[in-house]
């Protein structure tokens, strides 16, 4: 089977200018992701878990190495993708789910989530449509939907987050605690539409400070802890 | 480091806006060195730097007010082709005029005052060479619709409005007949917060539902990570760094650049 991610020798570190140092944030990284496969990155606070996601999503420019894609254009090395490539690929390919939503002022919760749909080409009454399904399947209360997320509390702006980001099944989701601040129903949503983009080939790399919300999912858990980076397969992992 | 000539190789639609290599000296100051950028059809490039960085500079440039001592521009339009910069005063305007739309700073710069606001949008059509008075008041009022403008107000002049309301025009006129590319020179300085979210949002719109291309200076970093899908950031005439907008925020690369993101409040 054809990899969906081949990571190789992924390092990353960053400059701090205004104090004239270097600090690493993982070095020397390799795995490879199969579609509907579902990775979860293990280590301690500070061993690089998130970095390496935002890594691979481009937020952070890696230092060397490489992040072999299978795209439908064929495999393209996301380190070193031209920005509009890379741009491409994120409103068509690659998901990113953080616990933090970058909510525009003035602009309602159906709305930011019907937006990656809208960017899509998608038609403005078919994407409201979606965006108030997935509102309701995350427990959002139909009389906010047309209301400004930037007033809401963190469960319910982790809702519209999660709503907007899954609202499209994509070849490659990369999950930052995504479970983060949210009730046992939102969460039960949540695993149950990442089992469904599972089975339908999603490959999934996921962060969470309690794997057990999605145990069932996980298939291979990698431990980013510097000096004891391993691969273990599910079935020996105790989490 | 700066990704900004790179050739991408999934996306095949070639760049709209084409500026290689410009340089432009005012005197003894050097206003722009080798300065180059590709913007995409449908996307927002965000212009950063502080005062004096060149980036109003070369957004005149690409409105074509402005020749640079070299340097080429090119934009990838039916019937539009060459550089630029080579083009006659008469050309020149003519392209402005019909496939470029501005929204300045100043509101006095791109609108007549005293004239009335929906005449003001309709300048523009009439420039284009639309003679019809019904379908002129039509499309001009569509258009400050679109803009978000009160349309009860469509006959005062600007002189008589807000200055977010005076945007709301000078953002009607630009996009009155579709520009291909829209370029917006600080276009929320000076406006309240409430304004300027608004201004945004319907800039956020616009491009969503109409897929204008703009380039949008500011150096208000908030106003650049809303809507910008890439970043390039100036200083002192030449690019530092670009990027995707959550790169140059999150892991910019650059020391002026760390120093600029972290000094937003």
């Amino acid at each position: 089977m054809t990899h969906v991610l081949d990571i190789r020798s992924l390092t990353k570190g960053f400059v701090m200018h205004h104090l004239g140092s270097k600090m690493q944030a993982f070095a020397d990284v390799s795995f490879t992701v199969d579609p509907g496969e579902f990775v979860l990155l293990k280590g301690a606070n500070g061993a690089g878990k998130s970095t390496l996601l935002r890594s691979l999503y481009r937020s952070y420019l890696a230092q060397s190495g490489q992040i072999l894609f299978q795209s439908d254009h064929g495999q393209i090395d996301l380190a070193q993708a031209a920005d509009v490539d890379i741009a491409h690929l994120r409103r068509t390919e690659i998901g990113f789910v953080t616990q933090f939503l970058l909510a525009r002022p003035r602009v309602s919760a159906e709305a930011v989530v019907a937006e990656p749909l809208r960017m899509a080409g998608v038609n403005a009454t078919n994407a409201l449509d979606q965006a108030r399904h997935w509102l309701e399947t995350f427990g959002v209360k139909p009389e906010l939907w047309r209301a400004y997320p930037t007033t809401f509390s963190g469960g319910e702006q982790q809702k519209v987050n999660l709503a907007r980001a899954l609202i499209r099944p994509q070849k490659l989701l990369l999950l930052d605690e995504p479970t983060a601040s949210l009730d046992a129903n939102a969460r039960a949503a949540l695993v149950t539409r990442l089992a469904d983009l599972k089975s339908g080939g999603t490959a999934m790399i996921g962060v969470f400070h309690h794997p057990g919300d999605v145990e069932k999912l996980i298939d291979r858990v990698i431990d980013l802890t510097p000096e004891t980076q391993t691969e273990v397969v599910r079935d020996d992992v105790v989490i | 480091m700066t990704r900004v000539m790179d050739a991408p190789r999934i996306v095949t639609t070639k760049p709209l806006v084409v500026v290689r290599n410009v340089d432009k000296n005012y005197g003894s100051v050097q206003a722009l060195r080798q300065v180059s950028a590709l913007v995409y059809p449908g996307e927002v490039l965000g212009i950063v730097g502080e005062s004096g960085s060149g980036k109003s500079t070369l957004l005149r440039m690409m409105n074509l007010e402005e020749t640079p001592d070299s340097g080429t521009y090119t934009l990838d339009l039916p019937d539009v082709s060459g550089n630029l910069f080579e083009l006659d005063r008469f050309a020149r305007r003519m392209l402005c005029a019909t496939r470029i739309g501005i929204v300045y700073q100043n509101p006095h710069h791109g609108l007549l005052m005293r004239h009335s606001s929906s005449g003001n949008v309709a300048e523009r059509l009439l420039v284009a060479g639309e003679r019809n008075f019904a379908t002129l008041r039509a499309k001009a009022k569509s258009a400050l619709a679109a803009s978000e403008f009160p349309l009860e107000r469509l006959d005062a002049p600007p002189i008589e409005l807000s200055g977010g309301m005076q945007q709301r025009v000078q953002l009607a006129k630009a996009i009155a007949l579709e520009p291909a590319l829209l370029l917006l020179d600080e276009p929320t300085t000076g406006l309240d917060v409430s304004v300027q979210a608004l201004v945004l949002d319907t800039l956020k719109r616009l491009q969503q539902e109409r897929r204008i291309t703009m380039v949008i200076v500011s150096h208000d970093l908030g106003v650049i990570r809303t809507v910008a899908d890439r970043v390039m950031v100036m200083r002192r005439g030449e690019v530092v760094e670009a990027g995707l907008v959550d790169q140059i925020f999150q892991d910019p690369q650059h020391a002026y650049t760390q120093q600029l993101v972290h000094a937003k409040l």
